[in-house]
């Protein structure tokens, strides 16, 4: 990674500019209005990315996703989103057109390996074929599932209309039950000639066939083993939700790993689509359910993005949300590192003392914004509503125990004194460790040029000694005016993404101690610059909004036709792509550590599966 | 030295394990009181922060929101008793994300005219998210959020679905569960009534708003107002203007019962004391009337 060439030309215009020159009629500029980047023609897009790679320095592609344009020119199309790590900068975005009907692109898994899920789940979700890839099968949804549920044309079970409001709630507002319309056992469709009675899943061999065996164990020769496939999940609480783990193994050591998700799958962006643009922001806090506060942080930059000089969000907001988002940071990586020792096998005293720390910020998120977990707390153009002046309870219920503290007050000693002491307690308690030290350095290695190359984010690539965080790298909020350091360990190993979190922990104290001399001189000011209509509108266009979220990058591709719902509202999980270069990671591992492994890249489900 | 490291993390355990007996001699026979509670759940905290539920519970703060619920006036005001807040304007439905409310606007039956009140108003308790977007964006001020999480029920088919009936809270709960919140609608409203009241005043040539009934007799120690609503215990009247008193010219009614007998103040205003627990007098009334929907 660090003897790379790098690239001549820097900024984006020239770029392209000089990437049109290079092939002359295969690429072209975007010019619907509202859209940014290329159209590439699919016959040199492996040509083309491989040159962006190599020569320009696009050496990570963050995000990879399909656009539906049913009745807007009637393709498909598929959007990439390529940035240079670590310098940072605005991505070059590239697309790729396709037929609907018989919709095929090159794969680029070949050439950026974070691809991998990602086109699965474009192939998954759309029906799009990516010619080259290793392994292109349905990666959410099932082998029974009927169609790709984000085509426009796809009608889900308990379909009621394209876009919300439903004309059937008001003035008329008859209640029904979705279920009773859909009566359990007759929702569901197979596709031709599938029926459950001849349903295998994927067999043992068909398991291995597609996972491309013949690794090198090492190990005794004479130890004579039979290779076993174990399922490690999806019901198994180290898998930390509902999330299963295909392992084959000679001994004890892992010979190849797949992961096997969507056990939690709900379509979220199709719900997205249509849903309100304000209607997406309490759903967003059900992605990563630990880190809902980011999440409407990422959601409302990106909008904030599409409407331009419409919304201006006050500096107090800004404030706010910076104070939000790096305690969200720390309840995140409290939360990551307690369960650390859950995960080598020791159950729940460290993680007890995390969660009991992380209970004060949630305290006060919900004194703030009202709920603990699902904050729902920013919005297009500002935040809900500014802090309150005291923290208190009203007894509602019996036996209800009332508290009343100063809110400014109770900031002041969360952040200078209870969060570095528990933070230091935390580090006092493990990090020196010899049963974790020996459990975690120089395990589930990930080196750098592979953490870039698989589209790795946030502590996972800095623990890999790559100093990019787009706090920095692509600075959004007040992030350029506070002082802070972007945490790195060489060494990519389990333990150093532990002592990132640690480290970055320590970083958004120090954030938050230059944050709350800022609250207090912006006491009273506006918090809200945006339409205080109930529904909005958003211009035509798109926009790839994205935040360095406590688990990586957290983007949302949002693409508007100018009416009051998304026409395309993807989202860039961290979770999801972050899990592919586990099954790399864990070659060769012992089983044992399989677990250790997934628990230091910190992924929640609800985002993973969507 | 090798086991350094596991000694030191075993040494913070052994300080959690000593700090919360010293926390438990601390507060000795005390552990239940309010002001111990809250200094056991402050920051300053070194022991156990454990709320033993359901013995103990954690009120929640007055933004919390669980489910929705509709605004009435007081079932004993004197000139509108129990009338609806709600304009049945559909907002509410139209901002749900989930789209789980649905409402049948009201008819004049006489003139067959939309007239500014729901027939019908259904919140499917199952599929609310509990964002709150409803209560943010009604303009009337007319739908709030609930603080009352227990909701567990047998029945999940109809016993979900709440009806208007159901829904429909007093304002005076509203009041009590979120005093600061309250005050600031009702400045903002320009007075105590609903905005449609006011107009409606305005144009009859009367004052516009009435007072906030609860400051309207803060004096009388006995009061007698019509105790319409099924259960509800008039004491609740005069001490609900407590938490007023700093805002208000403080009404003479207020004792001064000082943080020498906090454990006898009641937690919550009109709650009754039970051995060593505060109870409300009127929580009864709801599991009752639960019981009688399902059957
Ligand atoms: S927004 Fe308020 S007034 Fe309008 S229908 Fe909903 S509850 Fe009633
Ligand atoms: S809280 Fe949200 S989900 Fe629930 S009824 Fe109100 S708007 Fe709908």
């Amino acid at each position: 990674m660090t003897d790379q060439v790098l690239p001549q030309v820097t900024d984006l215009p020239s770029t392209i500019a000089a990437l049109k020159e290079r092939f002359p009629n295969a690429v072209k500029d975007d010019t619907r209005s509202g859209y940014e980047g290329v159209i590439v023609d699919t016959a040199c897009l492996q040509e083309f990315a491989r040159v962006i790679r190599d020569e320009y320095g696009f050496n990570y592609l963050s995000s990879l996703t399909a656009v539906d344009y049913l009745g807007h020119g009637d393709h498909l199309e598929v959007v990439y989103h390529a940035f240079r790590v670590p310098s940072g900068g605005k991505p070059l975005v590239f697309k790729a057109q396709t037929d609907r009907q018989d919709a095929v692109i090159p794969s680029l898994v070949s050439i950026y390996p974070g691809a991998d899920f990602q086109e699965r789940e474009a192939y998954d979700l759309y029906g799009i074929h990516f010619t080259g890839h290793p392994n292109l099968k349905r990666i959410l949804l099932w082998e029974g599932f009927e169609g790709h549920p984000m085509r426009k044309d796809y009608r889900e079970a308990y379909y009621e209309q394209e876009t919300k409001p439903f004309d059937s709630r008001w003035p008329g507002g008859h209640v029904f039950r979705g279920e009773e319309y859909n009566p359990f056992g007759h929702n569901v469709r197979y596709p031709a000639g599938f029926t459950l009675d001849d349903y295998k899943p994927v067999t043992e061999a068909e398991f291995q066939q597609g996972m491309a065996l013949g690794v090198d164990i090492m190990g005794d020769p004479a130890f004579r083993t039979d290779r076993l496939l174990v399922n490690l999940g999806p019901h198994h609480p180290s898998t930390h939700g509902v999330f299963r783990m295909m392992v084959a193994l000679t001994g004890e050591t892992v010979e190849s790993l797949e992961p096997v998700m969507g056990y939690l799958h709900r379509n979220h962006e199709k719900i997205g689509e249509r849903n309100t643009w304000y209607g997406n922001m309490p759903f967003t806090d059900r992605l990563d359910y630990i880190c809902s506060m980011c999440n409407n942080l990422a959601y409302a930059i990106t909008v904030e993005q599409m409407m331009g000089g419409q919304v201006s969000v006050p500096y107090r907001a800004e404030v706010i949300r910076v104070l939000m988002a790096e305690l969200t940071r720390i309840t995140n990586h409290l939360w990551s590192i307690g369960f650390l020792l859950n995960d080598l096998g020791a159950f729940f005293t460290p993680a007890l003392y995390a969660i009991q720390t992380r209970e004060y910020i949630l305290d006060f998120f919900e004194a703030t914004a009202g709920a603990r977990m699902m904050c729902n707390y920013m919005r297009i153009g500002g935040v809900y509503k500014d802090l309150t002046a005291r923290i208190r309870s009203e007894a509602a219920l019996i036996n209800d125990r009332v508290r009343d503290m100063d809110t400014m007050e109770y900031l002041d000693k969360l952040i200078n004194d209870r969060l570095p002491r528990s933070i230091d307690e935390l580090d006092e308690l493990l990090s020196e460790s010899e049963i974790i030290k020996s459990r975690c350095i120089g395990v589930g290695l990930l080196p750098a040029e592979m953490a870039i190359a698989y589209s790795a984010s946030g502590p996972l690539l800095r623990g890999s000694g790559v100093p990019y965080d787009i706090r920095r790298a692509n600075p959004y909020s007040i992030y350029p005016e506070l002082e802070f350091d972007v945490c790195t360990r060489p060494n990519g190993d389990i333990y150093d993404r532990y002592c990132v979190r640690l480290d970055e922990m320590r970083q958004s104290v120090r954030i938050l101690k230059q944050i709350l001399p800022r609250l207090k001189d912006t006491q009273g000011q506006p918090i809200f610059g945006g339409k205080t209509s109930y529904s909005i509108k958003v211009p035509a266009g798109e926009a790839y909004g994205f935040a360095e979220n406590p688990k990586g990058e957290l983007g949302f591709y949002l693409v508007s036709t100018g009416g009051g719902n998304p026409w395309r509202y993807h989202v860039r999980a961290p979770s999801f792509i972050n899990l592919t270069p586990l099954g790399e990671m864990c070659k060769g591992q012992k089983v044992a550590d399989v677990v250790a492994i997934l628990g230091s890249i910190d992924i929640v489900l609800g985002e993973t599966d969507r | 030295m090798y086991g350094s490291g596991i000694l030191k993390g075993l040494g913070v355990t052994f300080r959690h394990l000593i700090t919360t007996f010293i926390d438990d001699i601390q507060w000795l026979g005390r552990k239940r009181d309010v002001d111990v509670f809250q200094q056991k759940q402050s920051l300053a905290n070194r022991g156990l922060v454990t709320v033993e539920y359901p013995d103990e519970k954690l009120a929640v703060p007055e933004r919390f929101r669980f489910t929705p619920f509709l605004v009435t006036y007081n079932l004993d005001d004197p000139d509108y008793p129990g009338k609806d807040w709600c304009t049945s304007c559909g907002i509410c439905a139209k901002v749900c994300p989930p789209q789980c409310i649905w409402i049948v606007r009201g008819t004049d039956p006489k003139t067959g005219r939309p007239k500014p009140e729901p027939e019908q108003f259904y919140i499917d308790i199952d599929i609310c998210m509990n964002c709150g977007y409803c209560a943010e964006y009604c303009p009337f001020d007319a739908i709030k959020m609930d603080h009352n999480y227990e909701l567990a029920s047998y029945d999940r088919t109809s016993a979900h679905i709440h009806d208007k009936a159901r829904l429909s809270r007093e304002i005076r709960y509203w009041q009590s569960i979120a005093p600061t919140t309250a005050a600031e609608e009702e400045a903002a409203r320009g007075g105590y009534d609903h905005t449609d009241v006011q107009k409606a005043r305005k144009k009859a040539g009367l004052e516009p708003s009435r007072p906030d009934p609860r400051l309207a007799k803060p004096a009388e120690p006995e009061p007698v107002p019509t105790p319409v609503a099924v259960t509800e215990a008039p004491v609740a009247v005069p001490q609900v203007a407590a938490p007023k008193a700093e805002a208000a010219p403080a009404p003479k009614a207020e004792p001064a019962a000082s943080a020498a007998a906090d454990s006898e103040t009641p937690p919550h205003p009109g709650w009754v004391k039970r051995g060593r627990r505060w109870i409300d007098p009127n929580a009864k009334v709801e599991p009752v009337r639960r019981k009688g929907k399902v059957e």
